[in-house]
């Protein structure tokens, strides 16, 4: 009997983020344990539960899993987000794949110095505008359908909704030329699931207040 | 009708190399578009081949794959290296995202400053020798078996195998205190089509050299240091 699903993090977005969206997206109650000090992970280290010494950790199935593309690539797979072949599933992992790039930086963004913030955030922006998004814009123009794969809701329709959304906290109209990606963004959140994950009081976390991040990267790096 | 896959990267080996690796031991032959100028990379963005702008890139069953681990995921699904269940594949992934990290500090060396690359020296050997390699001894010990995962080769031997050999290359005892991954890696090398791709001859790449980084840098116009990661 799996129980409900467990995940182990800090109280934030971090690498845990896109796993929360994917499970809210397949409609998966998940529990969470938040560790706040470096002492509680440095435990949660020397308990032996991290393959890696690493989180995210996610308690599923029988399974402690660690590495945050296994998880969502299991996740993916067993409801049904990861295209119906090996052809749909080798076009959302480029999808996908491109997505946590983008993500990557987005994410590292605040722990730069306060000087080169500025110019980090035009180069985010620039990828967004001029690599990332002109290649959705032109898979949902070329196939004129309502989902990037297959006819079919999949996991790179989230994590790409996820990717949008942060983006435009980065920048408000950062779709302003992207019109396909406009209306895209208003089917997938309206999707049931995804609606009840963008409301208040769900499970999503907001992004991190500048003045908690010198806290936070104390927690993993000391 | 198939073809055989065809590869667009620098002559060296970068993120193409686990690529080169799983073909390898998957006994597919493939070809190689080695990128030398800027002229021949503007010509992939052009004939907008490249998803993202960006390689490694491969042409396979009438697909231009590009990102490593779709590529990756894509070879070992179509050729039985991925397990035979979502667990099993979930193991794999576990591994192969441990190994991929191992790797990407040694594939950014080449291109970090002279300052960063003893720094960098120093935590590859550390990482490999108290957290990747205790991890993965730990999984053989465990259950005895020759593989990984699910008593079965799969894609997992195959990049740990790699990984091994590239920190090998940084300090050439670093197995000395892992008794099991020895006899692994004595195992595998000793795979018909593994022994063959660590012949000289084969499609393998070279430890990285100044040429290479002169010509990523050229053909990218990648002219800064990289910053060792945190």
């Amino acid at each position: 009997m799996s129980g409900k699903v467990k995940l182990h993090y800090f109280n934030g977005r971090g690498r845990m983020e896109t796993i929360r969206w994917l499970l809210a997206g397949a409609g998966v109650e998940f529990e969470e344990y938040f560790f706040e000090t470096r002492e509680e992970l440095i435990k949660l280290q020397q308990s032996g539960v991290l393959l890696f010494q690493q989180v995210p950790l996610v308690e599923i199935d029988g399974m402690k899993m660690v590495q945050t593309r296994a998880i969502l690539n299991y996740i993916a797979a067993k409801h049904n987000l990861y295209g119906k072949d090996l052809k749909e599933r080798v076009l959302i992992d480029m999808y996908v794949e491109a997505t946590m790039d983008l993500n990557d930086l987005i994410m590292r963004h605040p722990m730069q110095p306060p000087e080169g913030r500025e110019k980090n955030l035009a180069l985010i922006v620039d990828k967004a505008t001029n690599r990332y998004f002109p290649a959705y814009e032109k898979v949902l123009k070329d196939h004129g359908q309502d989902y990037l794969v297959g006819n079919q809701f999949s996991r790179a329709d989230v994590q790409v909704l996820e990717t949008i959304l942060m983006m435009e906290e980065m920048k408000p109209d950062i779709l302003a030329k992207f019109p396909l990606l406009q209306g895209f963004k208003a089917r997938i959140s309206n999707i049931p699931t995804i609606k009840k994950f963008l409301q208040p009081g769900s499970q999503r976390k907001s992004k991190i207040e500048e003045k908690m991040v010198p806290q936070v990267m104390k927690i993993f790096y000391g | 009708m198939a073809g055989k896959p065809k590869l667009y990267y620098f002559d060296g080996r970068g993120k193409m190399e686990s690529v080169r690796w799983l073909l390898a031991a998957a006994g597919v032959e493939f070809e190689e578009e080695l990128l030398e100028t800027r002229e021949q990379y503007e010509k992939l963005l052009q004939d907008g081949a490249l998803m993202f702008q960006q390689v490694p890139m491969v042409e396979i069953d009438g697909m231009k794959l590009v990102q490593t681990r779709a590529i990756l995921n894509y070879l070992a699904a179509t050729h039985n290296l991925y397990g035979r269940d979502l667990k099993e594949r979930a193991l794999i992934d576990m591994y192969v995202e441990g190994t991929t990290d191992l790797m990407q500090l040694i594939l950014m060396f080449p291109f970090l400053s002279a300052e960063d690359k003893e720094k960098q020296h120093a935590l590859i050997v550390q990482k490999a020798t108290n957290r990747y390699f205790p991890a993965y001894e730990k999984v053989l010990r465990d259950h005895g078996q020759d593989y990984l995962v699910g008593n079965q080769f799969s894609w997992a031997d195959i990049h740990l195998f790699e990984a091994i050999l590239m920190v090998e290359e940084k300090k050439c005892d670093v197995l000395s205190e892992f008794p099991q991954l020895q006899m692994f890696k004595a195992r595998i090398s000793n795979m018909p089509r593994i022994k063959k791709f660590l012949e000289p001859g084969s499609q393998r790449k070279p430890i990285p050299d100044d040429k290479y980084v002169e010509t990523v840098r050229r053909v990218l116009q990648m002219y800064y240091n990289v910053k060792a990661s945190v």
